[in-house]
């Protein structure tokens, strides 16, 4: 399936969850959110959440500063 | 309370708004905010709502004020350099608005002193500078149930978000805190704006609109953000509102908790 990663198209092996993408991608879970389809996906839901052909994922990094 | 002739001066171009009017403009005056911060989100927040005559504005941060401050903290001067940041910013908001009020709270907000200090104000709004503070401020308006305007900027992106988690939404989900968001500290949390760097407008813009959701919060006018996180990119020139769903397994108001 055909999946968008911050803007960029990917294809990847169905079926696929929120914590295999991360896994592909190489990114460890504890410095991101992850958009899926402009909705910030609950952490507790990575290992549950299947994608879908056409989802548009962001990586959101975590940020604390006040400046 | 009604307003004054030179009230009805000042806040002529807010009270024009049909959206905030006379009622609005007396809301404002009446209401009490914290900034927790007084760095480059601080600034624009204290700016912005004073000028709007938030009747009293809180101001936490035991810090100085450094020569590497004025890049982005707008409301410091060079020869403020070495001064309490609260000092010179309460003295610039009354300078600014003579209606507003400022206590200045010349120490860091830390979960022994969390919830005498927000039971003070109406709605506080979060501009710090680490994660867990923010935990701290959010348990702590949690559980007084205040509504939270949290901020965060990183190089040249920002985030804004509002939190009512006490409230439940039209299928009675609870409405996301903090956590839900940031569930852990971030591994890399030693990696400040000090040691990144962070581009100056980008914290008043985020600051800007963390002022613009504490006012609408006040005066109710428009869509809360509450449930939703603003993203902004600065180098795409983007921004996105995203929605945040509560997620059961936070410690605050997850499954079995209080919420």
């Amino acid at each position: 399936m055909k999946i968008t990663v911050n803007g960029e198209d990917r294809h990847v092996d169905a079926p696929l969850t929120i914590a295999g993408l991360l896994a592909n991608l190489g990114i460890a879970g504890g410095k991101v959110a992850i958009e899926r389809n402009l909705e910030i996906v609950p952490k507790s839901a990575y290992d549950s959440i299947g994608l879908n052909d056409g989802d548009r994922i962001e990586i959101v990094q975590f940020i604390g500063g006040g400046a | 309370m009604t307003l004054t002739p030179t009230q009805l001066d000042r806040y002529k171009r807010h009270i024009l708004l049909k959206e905030i009017g006379g009622a609005g403009q007396q809301a404002l005056l009446r209401a009490r905010v914290l900034i927790v911060g007084m760095g480059g989100l601080g600034n624009p927040l204290a700016q912005y709502l004073a000028a709007a005559g938030v009747g009293t504005l809180g101001l936490v941060d035991d810090d100085c004020v450094d020569l590497s401050n004025l890049q982005r903290q707008i409301l410091f001067d060079t020869h403020h350099v070495g001064a309490a940041k609260i000092d010179v910013a309460a003295a610039r908001v009354k300078a600014l608005n003579p209606d507003v009020e400022v206590i200045c709270h010349p120490h860091r907000l830390t979960g022994e002193n969390a919830a005498a200090l927000i039971d003070q104000y109406d709605v506080v709004a979060d501009g710090c500078d680490n994660f867990e503070t923010r935990y701290i401020v959010n348990d702590a308006c949690f559980h007084a149930r205040k509504t939270l305007v949290s901020g965060a900027v990183g190089q040249f992106d920002g985030q804004v978000a509002t939190f009512k988690p006490w409230l439940r939404d039209g299928d009675n989900v609870p409405l996301p805190c903090y956590r839900s968001l940031v569930p852990a500290v971030p591994d890399d949390d030693g990696e400040d704006c000090a040691t990144l760097g962070t581009m100056g407008a980008v914290a008043g813009m985020i600051g800007a609109l963390q002022a613009l959701e504490v006012i609408k919060e006040i005066t109710g006018c428009g869509e809360s953000l509450a449930g939703k996180v603003l993203i902004f990119d600065g180098l795409r020139a983007h921004a996105r509102t995203v929605k945040l769903a509560w997620d059961p397994a936070n410690p605050l108001n997850g499954t079995g908790k209080n919420g």
